[in-house]
């Protein structure tokens, strides 16, 4: 066997530098060889970034210490090298590439400067030659027309094309290693598909040592050799592909394996009687950019969809960003106006009554966000925040604070809860304060706009179980937003499938999602990374299928 | 580029056109006779009626603004109570006093202030950043009359380097002007050397949390790359808009350094001619500076968009 490329050993990294600060990884070891990809998987908080950073030496400084352990490039110790020398090392030996990759380039230098300062820095090549040694390299990461998107700036190039500038950069000097932290996780699904087999196939032809670290079990699926599983800052198991998503040894892994939704949609139920409570037609919204002088542009964000949704039922619209998923939703809400078509709630029109009459009819449609961080006040108390709806519609403050206190409890949380603040809850417990805000007013329609994206899998799973549950105790209907065909798969009844602002394919959800008729709705299963794998059921899904029949 | 350019120009002759109606306005819809005003306590009842023609008074309004403007585009603002001279001889006198002063003063506070700002925020939490610091809420506390006339005891009347007081044109020589212009310059930019810095001590400290800073770094160039070419230019939008106004007030006004040095700037004109009632003048000082706000503040938006390419108007 070949020596490790990446050898990490007993490796502690404590808060600030006095002896005694928590430590936030501790004693973890894990080497990557030549050729090989190591999938570094955990959730939120589990030390993942921090195994990388550190390898980088990219720790902030002061906060974050590697108190003892050794991380080894090459055979190199890098915890005690100079800073001089760990810089000579980034680029040349090791690489990363990051989550964002909005965020990760300067916005105001031309790609092909930044790539080229890697080399200015490196290496004494001549201009010429270095310019074409980037192109060539632009080339291998399959961006088209180079010469234009090397005088580009970032903000001009998709999030897929700055992804593959961040790859031509780290890879430009052939290091030994490769660390990928999340690479592909703010993309879309058909776009990680293509980073994921680029990253493959440069990894093959260029020998690199991969560190991918990612939390989603697909990607995991689609591109590890070997995987370690991270949980508080520890190893909890480490092995073959095929081995720990087969025969996990450890509960920790298998009740994060046991998390990931199945693309295989649940049974269907019954087709439904209930009354229609949302219906949109032909609803549209066309943004106008004003010009000062001139003609203005226009983007057609939504373009004339039709839905409805039924009591009780949980109608979801699946499609990439930019499909106008969103925008849909945000306008059935109408937290924006849209600008044609209708929208009717519970048998009555909303689309174009003023904001002052629709008043009385909010209340029947409530929305969850994404981002728990953002969608709660900080500065107000939980139970003033759920308790805020009823009062504006006249319930009083004693009354509705009980309720909140009952929602609570509904939502799984503590009644006690009432007095405290966002900040004290963790991110899936946030969620649940934020549905328990939504169901204050009692609505009819439950609009839930990517609510569990940003959530961890284990935590994920319980947040759609709760939506579950209270569809079935209170009858409520749901209009749910994703991008994720998995979590879709799970909670949907129907399913509408957008993509640029149009309804491409819409029906039930176990009819669409195992029998897509459009060619997009197919493309969008294909990319679904990992979708081979049944991994609540420890096998590939063609096993499973093999046992059944 | 251009196309936007002249988009902005012209932009700004609606704005120039309101304060001219408003200056216009400023004398005609004061309370009593313009011209009893203009005349001042002792007017004798022909003077008075002189006023009223010279200006027109006899006519209705909106003859009167027509002519005015049309005065004011050929570059007449009329004439001076006080002094009878015309008035834009009299602020032709002054603008170079001024400008010289100004540009000199911006020229240090940036030279000094951004590096400062840099190196404070790269040493962030270090003693170097607290000194930085430190010096700059001195730079703003006291006050520049006080730095003036240190500056004065000390380098002029003690060490005898450089004259007390006064101005001399550039253009009778660099020397004099120099000499004279070292002094006010150093006590004025006290104050804007402590502004710059610490706006660019912020503005590179948002910056420097930023992923791209991280992605610097992780080529493995060095920390002087990743600060100038990464983190500045960024940074660099927030203090081109201080920067931009800092110049905007000194040009029209900075009366105090004007008076402690005994320099013929338009801050002292626009105060005496303030205290004195002298309306002509005081109308063509508003017109000026907002002028110069307006110039200013088209230059600030050309350097946003040279900075930024994200910034297309």
């Amino acid at each position: 066997m070949t020596n490790p490329v990446l050898d990490i050993n007993n490796l502690v990294v404590s808060v600030g530098k006095k002896p005694g600060g928590a430590k936030i990884i501790d004693g973890i070891s894990i080497q990557v060889r030549e050729r090989e990809t190591l999938c570094l998987v955990g959730e939120s908080g589990s030390g993942k970034s921090v195994t990388s950073l550190t390898t980088m030496g990219l720790l902030p400084k002061g906060t974050l210490v590697p108190t003892s352990g050794s991380v080894k490039l090459v055979g190199e110790e890098l915890l005690t090298a100079t800073d001089r020398r760990l810089r000579q090392l980034r680029a040349t030996q090791m690489a990363m590439i990051f989550q964002e990759p909005m965020t990760a380039l300067n916005p105001v230098v031309p790609v092909g400067r930044q790539i080229d300062e890697v080399l200015r820095a490196h290496t004494k090549l001549d201009a010429r030659a270095r310019k074409k040694r980037i192109l060539d390299m632009m080339e291998q990461v399959r961006l088209p027309q180079v010469e234009r998107i090397f005088a580009s700036y970032p903000h001009r190039l998709s999030g897929g094309q700055r992804q593959r500038i961040m790859i031509a950069m780290a890879l430009v000097l052939e290091p030994k290693l490769l660390i990928a932290d999340e690479p592909t996780t703010a993309l879309d699904v058909t776009t990680q598909k293509q980073i994921l087999t680029l990253i493959r196939d440069l990894q093959r032809d260029h020998g690199t040592a991969v560190l991918f670290i990612t939390h989603d079990m697909g990607v995991v699926a689609e591109i590890a050799d070997r995987v370690a599983v991270m949980r508080q800052g520890r190893l909890v198991e480490t092995g073959p592909l095929e081995t720990v998503l087969r025969n996990p040894t450890m509960e920790y892994t298998r009740n994060l394996l046991a998390s990931v939704p199945s693309l295989v949609p649940r049974p269907p139920r019954e087709e439904s009687r209930e009354p229609v409570v949302l219906e949109a037609n032909d609803l549209s919204k066309v943004y106008k950019e004003r010009a000062f002088f001139g003609k203005g542009r226009e983007v057609v964000a939504a373009d004339k969809v039709t839905l409805t949704l039924r009591k009780g039922r949980t109608l979801g619209i699946v499609g990439e960003s930019g499909s106008g998923k969103s925008t849909v939703a945000r306008c059935i809400v109408r937290l924006i106006d849209p600008t044609s078509g209708g929208v009717r709630l519970a048998g009555r029109e909303i689309s174009d009554i003023s904001r002052r009459l629709l008043q009385p009819h909010r209340q029947k449609i409530q929305i969850v966000f994404q981002d728990p961080y953002r969608s709660l006040n900080p500065r107000v108390t939980v139970g003033e925040s759920i308790a805020e709806g009823p009062i504006n519609y006249g319930t009083s403050h004693a009354d509705a604070m009980k309720r909140a206190r009952e929602l609570l409890e509904l939502v799984g949380l503590p009644a006690d809860a009432v007095s405290r603040y966002p900040h004290q809850f963790s991110g899936g417990q946030r969620q649940r304060i934020a549905i328990a805000r939504a169901l204050a007013l009692d609505p009819d329609v439950l609009v839930a706009d990517e609510a569990v994206s940003a959530l961890d899998v284990s935590v994920q799973a319980q947040v759609l179980e709760l939506l579950d549950e209270i569809q079935k105790r209170l009858g409520i209907a749901i209009l749910f937003i994703t991008h994720d065909l998995r979590v879709a798969a799970q909670i949907c009844d129907e399913v509408v499938v957008m993509q640029h602002g149009r309804v491409v394919e819409q029906g039930p959800a176990a009819e669409v999602l195992t029998h897509p008729k459009e060619a997009y709705t197919k493309a969008l299963l294909d990319a679904a990374p990992g979708r081979d794998w049944d991994f609540a059921n420890f096998r590939p899904v063609a096993e499973g299928v093999g046992a059944t029949l | 580029m251009l196309g936007y350019l002249i988009r902005r120009v012209l932009a700004a002759v609606p704005v120039m056109g309101v304060v001219a109606l408003f200056v216009f306005l400023l004398l005609r819809l004061t309370p009593g006779d313009p011209a009893a005003i203009l005349a001042g306590d002792n007017a004798t009842p022909e003077r008075l009626e002189r006023i009223r023609e010279s200006l027109g008074l006899n006519e209705p309004l909106i003859v009167q603004f027509i002519t005015w403007v049309n005065k004011l585009l050929h570059g007449d603002l009329g004439t001076s109570l006080i002094s009878n001279l015309p008035v834009m001889k009299m602020i032709g006198q002054r603008v170079e006093p001024s400008i010289s002063i100004a540009l000199c003063t911006i020229i240090l506070a940036v030279i000094v202030a951004v590096p400062l700002g840099v190196i404070a925020a790269w040493k962030h939490g270090t003693w170097i950043d607290r000194f930085v610091m430190g010096l700059s809420v001195l730079g703003f506390s006291v006050p520049v009359f006080v730095v003036g006339y240190v500056l004065i005891e000390v380098f002029a009347i003690d060490l005898r380097l450089v004259p007390v007081q006064g101005f001399r044109s550039i253009f009778n020589g660099f020397g004099p002007f120099f000499e004279r212009m070292i002094l006010p310059t150093c006590a004025l930019s006290f104050i804007y050397i402590a502004l710059i810095a610490r706006m660019t001590r912020a503005a590179m400290l948002d910056v420097l949390g930023e992923d791209y800073v991280r992605t610097a770094r992780a080529k493995g160039i060095n920390e002087v790359a990743v600060m100038m070419r990464h983190a500045l230019r960024n940074a660099a939008v927030p203090v081109i808009t201080v920067i931009g106004t800092g110049f905007a007030l000194l040009i029209s006004g900075v009366v105090v350094t004007e008076s402690v040095f005994n320099i013929p700037g338009i801050g002292r004109l626009t105060v005496d001619a303030v205290l004195a009632r002298d309306y002509p003048v005081i109308q063509a000082m508003i017109l000026l500076t907002s002028l110069i706000y307006v110039v200013v503040n088209l230059l600030i938006d050309v350097a946003y968009t040279l900075l930024d390419p994200r910034i297309r108007y």
